[in-house]
């Protein structure tokens, strides 16, 4: 057991490093920059004095390792600067959405994950049946369509009637209730693109161990084959599809910023394409440091789990 | 033996789906098996006998469909009667015990547990009177700790005592009939040995019929009351072992019986500078040591076979000559002069003069390149062979091998038999002109009358070209017939060593004597007397 | 019931369109593999069918297109009638003249852009395999780095700070996309390196260059090409979808991720114009994944 301990600490370990070599990525990259940052934001129409003021509140005077431990340190206590778009605190700015950016996150993914590991467990089950090839070609179409074109789709036929909301307006006043309503689109256009690629991985993952010799003793012994699924191959396909989930859950990150765009959705998603749009570099930083730090989160996660329920691993000799 | 008949085949057909295709797997085979008998299936790879014994379950793997001919057990047509059916018959009546019990006991689950699904799922008996009969079988089939052994997970559990316990799992039921599909042939000559006894004590005590499949000649004449010899999906022929094992009546049986006769001329003693040799060698992975401390010599024109079991250090040893692996300490002399330790290090003609010949032909022959370059491209690097040269080398290389020349040069390896790949990963070797050539397990993916033309090619080349041969191998029959000399290892250390007939006639150590009487031998009554001799207590 | 309809006649073309093509492509095919597209599914038939049309649309744009790519042709939002067939946009642009452009230029770039990815990732990943210890280390540890950070939002973050340009663009999603083809070509290649031929060849004494090119890449290249139909995919995607974002290809350049966002209020009033070029991204998507899906289906012999 003090192995399992031990490894779950090597991993925490790791992930810590990844997020502070993350953090210099992303700090750094604005130092990939063959010229003059504020020049380049403000282009070349801007005059000195802007210029030095821009400079100035970027702290772009200081040698870049003072600047990142600046950034660093005031990010960890919460203060990510000020937009330089909206002269606002960036912690301001993100708080509320980061909440909503979780809430339609979470939504999703209470739609998508047990649909599609119910479908890839019957997929597998039933494989080459008619069910299976026609759940494959759908997952496949579905996969293969961005995100706005489900989206409009969706709008096309639930929002046209009036069933629901195209747009989202989310206040903090709005109850827990109003808001399931009303996110349920775009909570629906993420589960359809997730849905097909976790269910298909699904089923890859049981179908490849549904080869392995203990499958056939399995079915040697006679057992029926619901219980070969759930009792031999689930067991140990789990570490699999606990990566499986993680991947697509880090996928909804980026599904999000495209969904929330359409539906209008007041998330980080939003804030940081204006930010990208505007240029608003500060902004930009934080909100790819906070999608960065969840995603490490995920895979975390998922690795500590897969490990978890891997009984070589537990149980050494 | 009471003759109550209890499965009978009648022209079974089985076919495989390769590609669009369906090809036949079995073509018309009959069977008949009394009750608490034992058949023995005996094949080379291709000859169906493991999917006759799945059938014998009414079942047939992905990919293959049974298509003609009758099964039935004890009454019931395997064939028609409905899967529900025959799933409540399979594990309780008819049960199977596995080639690769690591493979086969799932990773998940303990080993009671996998044990005990069977009784309670088929409603034998409950969960507590399974686990209480579990000990009770695992103590028959002499497992350590039989009280305790079930409640670890496979992968903690030894692969010798694995096989038991699956053998174990097939008897929670009490079954009718057992289906042994090579049950030892993953296993060290020294662990075989306790399974089959332990298998053949408790068939005969439970007096469960049994059909036992395997390719050992010398296993299946311990093992079986009657043998029958497949080949292609055919009958060859069928008879009491002792009849069988004394006069076999086709041509196809006798040469089978005949393969393992083959033993070449003694050498004369060695003599002058060695070809290759090993001094103090100490090398391994990290902070292991796999070898300790291990020398021996390698003369022109002589074989040494280094033997040994699995993890004994014998495949190492070959890495440490070669340079992939670097020893900690001693060194390789080649021709009297010491060799880099490093492959890296080493000239050109340095790594020409030590070739290597692997186990697996499939993975040593790059399958996307054709046999021209395969054989072509270590001529026309260390020879300096180019155009009509190179192309003729290759041709001589593969008539040198009896491939004819004009109809092979041009294939890729998937376009051959597994012998045809082991004589070219023999003629790439050659094709060097090398020194010592280091054969790793060449012959033990191979059928037995194909490795005996492997083993007769090597020995012709050998007198021929003047070569040196290390001879890696786990099994003491092809020892007895190639080799010179004899290393034997264990765990690393080299425990014996010293001319073939010295060590075959009086071995000095424990383990050397354990090795040798180990090997099954055709006498039918050999299992038996080797128990008595060791006092019972295998 | 215009759902119903449209699924009907949906399934009705796909059907036709598969069929014929697999009859089409037996045909033509050599007697030797004239079995591999008797027995090809329809979904890759289609696939196959489908890419061809787009190749053809995106060489011959200027011949097919009625009109020029910026022109401004008439009144803004006109419907669907002669000689605009599909209507125009929002500057009065003809719609049909768009898509056609669109098939050029979104494609095309999209394709450049997954081969540079494609080129430097699948170079770096088999180096790193062969050569192991600290090359492979550094690699990859890098790329593991880089791919911890979600790879629309690195896009975001590299054209914030590059700004958006459609050199910019390829450059970024080349970056970003060739980690996950180095992923991919060095775990193909590790499984390849331990190979015993490989082994034998290093002790010949091959050097690194010849190892890659006669040993590794023939026996890799078969994951690699369905891997290049996968990340055309994500590639094609992504370019999309930061069209649409209005930080992809800027107008006047016809692209149908930003035709979609510039038309998108149609949407609300019931007006389905802006999905078609969506629908031209998704079909185009449909068609490579098909065909992947077939061809890794394929190669994995009767796994299944």
């Amino acid at each position: 057991m003090t192995d399992i301990w031990r490894m779950i600490a090597r991993r925490l370990l790791l992930g810590l490093l990844t997020l502070f070599v993350i953090s210099l990525v992303i700090f750094g990259a604005t130092e990939l920059l063959p010229g003059d940052l504020a020049r380049e934001l403000l282009g070349q129409s801007a005059t000195e004095e802007t210029l030095a003021a821009l400079r100035e509140q970027l702290g772009l005077n200081d040698p870049a390792p003072v600047r990142y431990w600046n950034w660093l340190t005031g990010v960890l206590q919460g203060d990510f600067g000020v937009s330089m778009a909206t002269q606002k605190p960036i912690s301001e700015l993100v708080g509320a959405r980061l909440g909503n950016t979780l809430f339609l996150a979470l939504y999703a993914a209470a739609l998508s994950v047990p649909l599609s590991l119910l479908l890839g467990v019957l997929a597998a089950l039933w494989r080459n049946s008619i069910f299976d090839r026609a759940s494959n070609a759908m997952a496949l179409t579905s996969i293969s369509f961005p995100e706005f074109f489900v989206a409009y789709i969706l709008v096309l036929f639930l929002a046209q009637t009036g069933i629901f909301p195209s747009m989202v307006r989310i206040t903090a006043a709005t109850t827990f209730g109003d808001r399931i309503y009303m996110a349920f689109l775009p909570a629906l256009t993420l589960t359809l693109v997730v849905t097909a690629h976790m269910m298909r991985m699904t089923r890859a993952a049981i179908i490849n161990l549904l080869a392995s010799p203990y499958i056939e003793m399995a079915r040697l012994k006679g057992m029926s084959p619901l219980r070969v699924v759930l009792r031999h191959a689930v067991p140990n396909a789990l570490a699999p599809i606990i990566n499986v989930v993680a991947l697509n859950l880090a996928y909804l990150i980026t599904g999000v910023v495209v969904v929330e765009v359409v539906f209008v959705y007041p998330g980080l998603g939003q804030l940081m394409v204006d930010a990208v749009t505007n240029r608003d570099i500060a902004v930009v930083q934080a909100i790819a440091l906070i999608f960065a730090a969840a995603y490490v989160l995920l895979n975390l996660i998922a690795d500590v789990l897969s490990t978890i329920t891997n009984p070589r691993l537990m149980h050494r000799r | 033996m009471d003759k109550q008949v209890l499965l009978t085949i009648k022209g079974l057909q089985i076919e495989g789906r390769s590609g669009d295709a369906w090809h036949k797997i079995v073509k018309g085979v009959d069977l008949t098996l009394h009750k608490g008998e034992v058949l023995g299936l005996i094949g080379e790879s291709g000859a169906g006998k493991s999917t006759l014994g799945l059938a014998a379950m009414g079942f047939a793997r992905d990919g293959c469909r049974i298509s003609g001919g009758t099964i039935d057990f004890d009454g019931i047509n395997l064939r028609t009667a409905p899967e529900a059916d025959r799933r409540a018959l399979r594990g309780k009546r008819i049960a199977y015990v596995a080639q690769s019990a690591a493979a086969s006991f799932n990773p998940a689950h303990k080993l009671i547990d996998q044990y005990c699904e069977g009784p309670v799922i088929h409603g034998v008996m409950s969960r507590e009177k399974a686990e209480a009969d579990a000990v009770e079988l695992y103590r028959r089939m002499r497992l350590p700790n039989p009280e305790e052994i079930g409640f670890r997970y496979p992968h903690q559990v030894s692969g010798g005592q694995l096989q038991r316990a699956m053998t174990a799992m097939a008897m929670a039921c009490r079954p009718d009939l057992i289906i042994f599909d090579e049950p030892t042939t993953a296993l060290d000559v020294t662990t075989q040995i306790e399974v089959l006894a332990a298998i053949r004590d408790i068939v005969r005590q439970f007096g469960t019929a049994a059909i036992y499949i395997t390719h050992d000649l010398a296993v299946v004449a311990q093992m079986a009351d009657r043998i029958k010899v497949l080949l292609r999906g055919d009958e060859v022929e069928e008879a009491d072992t002792r009849t069988m094992l004394a006069a076999p009546r086709e041509d196809y049986t006798r040469s089978l019986w005949a393969v393992r006769s083959f033993a070449r001329a003694e050498q004369a003693p060695a003599s002058g500078t060695p070809v290759v040799s090993v001094r103090n060698v100490t090398a391994g992975y990290g902070a292991v040591d796999i070898l300790k401390d291990i020398s021996f010599d390698i003369h022109a024109r002589r074989t040494v076979a280094v033997v040994g079991e699995s993890g004994s250090g014998k495949s190492t040893a070959a890495r440490v000559i070669t340079g992939l692996l670097p020893p900690r300490r001693g060194e390789i002399l080649m021709g009297g002069k010491p060799l880099p330790a490093s492959f890296k290090a080493r000239s050109r003609d340095e790594l020409r003069q030590c070739q290597m010949i692997y186990q697996m032909a499939d993975t040593a022959l790059n399958p996307k390149l054709r046999l021209r370059e395969l054989i072509g491209r270590p001529a026309e690097m260390y020879l300096g062979l180019k155009g009509r040269a190179l192309e003729d080398r290759i041709r001589e290389l593969l008539a040198l091998i009896e491939l004819e020349p004009d109809k092979y040069i041009d294939r890729l390896p998937s376009e051959l038999s597994g012998g045809q790949k082991q004589r070219i990963g023999i003629a790439r070797a050659l094709a060097a002109e090398p020194a010592l050539i280091i054969c790793d397990e060449v012959t033990s993916a191979l059928d037995q009358i194909v490795q005996e033309g492997i083993l007769k090619l090597l020995d012709r080349l050998q007198s021929e070209l003047n070569l040196a041969y290390m001879f890696i191998t786990h099994d003491l029959a092809t020892v007895k017939s190639i080799a010179d000399e004899v290393v034997v290892m264990q765990q690393g250390v080299v425990v014996e060593r010293g001319p073939k007939s010295d060590l075959f006639a009086n071995p000095r150590e424990d383990y050397t004597n354990l090795l040798l009487s180990s090997v099954p031998e055709m006498d039918p009554d050999w299992l038996t007397r080797l128990l008595a001799a060791r006092g019972g207590n295998a | 019931m215009t759902m119903l309809l449209s699924l009907i006649i949906g399934l009705g073309l796909f059907f036709a369109i598969g069929w014929s093509s697999r009859l089409a492509m037996h045909a033509v095919a050599p007697a030797q593999h004239k079995p591999i597209y008797r027995d090809m599914p329809l979904t890759a038939a289609f696939g196959i069918a489908v890419i061809l049309i787009y190749v053809l649309v995106a060489t011959l744009a200027p011949l097919i297109a009625p009109f020029g790519e910026g022109e401004v042709v008439g009144d803004q939002y006109l419907p669907w009638a002669a000689p605009y067939h599909l209507g125009t946009d929002k500057l009065g642009r003809d719609m049909l003249t768009r898509l056609i452009y669109g098939a050029r230029n979104t494609v095309g770039i999209a394709f450049a852009t997954t081969a540079l990815a494609f080129v430097v990732g699948s170079i770096l990943g088999i180096w790193a395999a062969l050569q192991g210890g600290w090359v492979d280390q550094v690699l990859s540890r890098f790329v593991d780095a880089l791919m911890a950070i979600p790879a629309l939002i690195f896009s975001l973050l590299l054209l914030t700070i590059f700004g958006t340009s459609v050199l910019t663009l390829i450059l970024v999603i080349a970056a970003v996309d060739a980690t996950r083809v180095y992923r991919l070509a060095r775990s193909v290649s590790q499984g390849i390196v331990v190979m015993d031929y490989i082994e034998a060849a290093r002790l010949r004494g091959e050097g690194t260059w010849r190892l890659i090119r006669r040993e590794i890449l023939p026996n890799a290249m078969a994951p690699l090409v369905a891997e290049f139909g996968l990340r055309f995919c994500f590639v094609f995607l992504a370019i999309s979808a930061l069209s649409f974002l209005g930080l992809g290809i800027k107008p006047p350049t016809a692209d149908w991720g930003s035709m979609v966002r510039e038309n998108a209020t149609l949407i609300t009033f019931g007006d389905i114009t802006p999905l078609l070029p969506a629908g031209a991204i998704a079909l185009l998507t449909v068609a490579v994944n098909f065909v992947v899906d077939w061809q890794l289906h394929r190669a994995s012999g009767l796994k299944e």
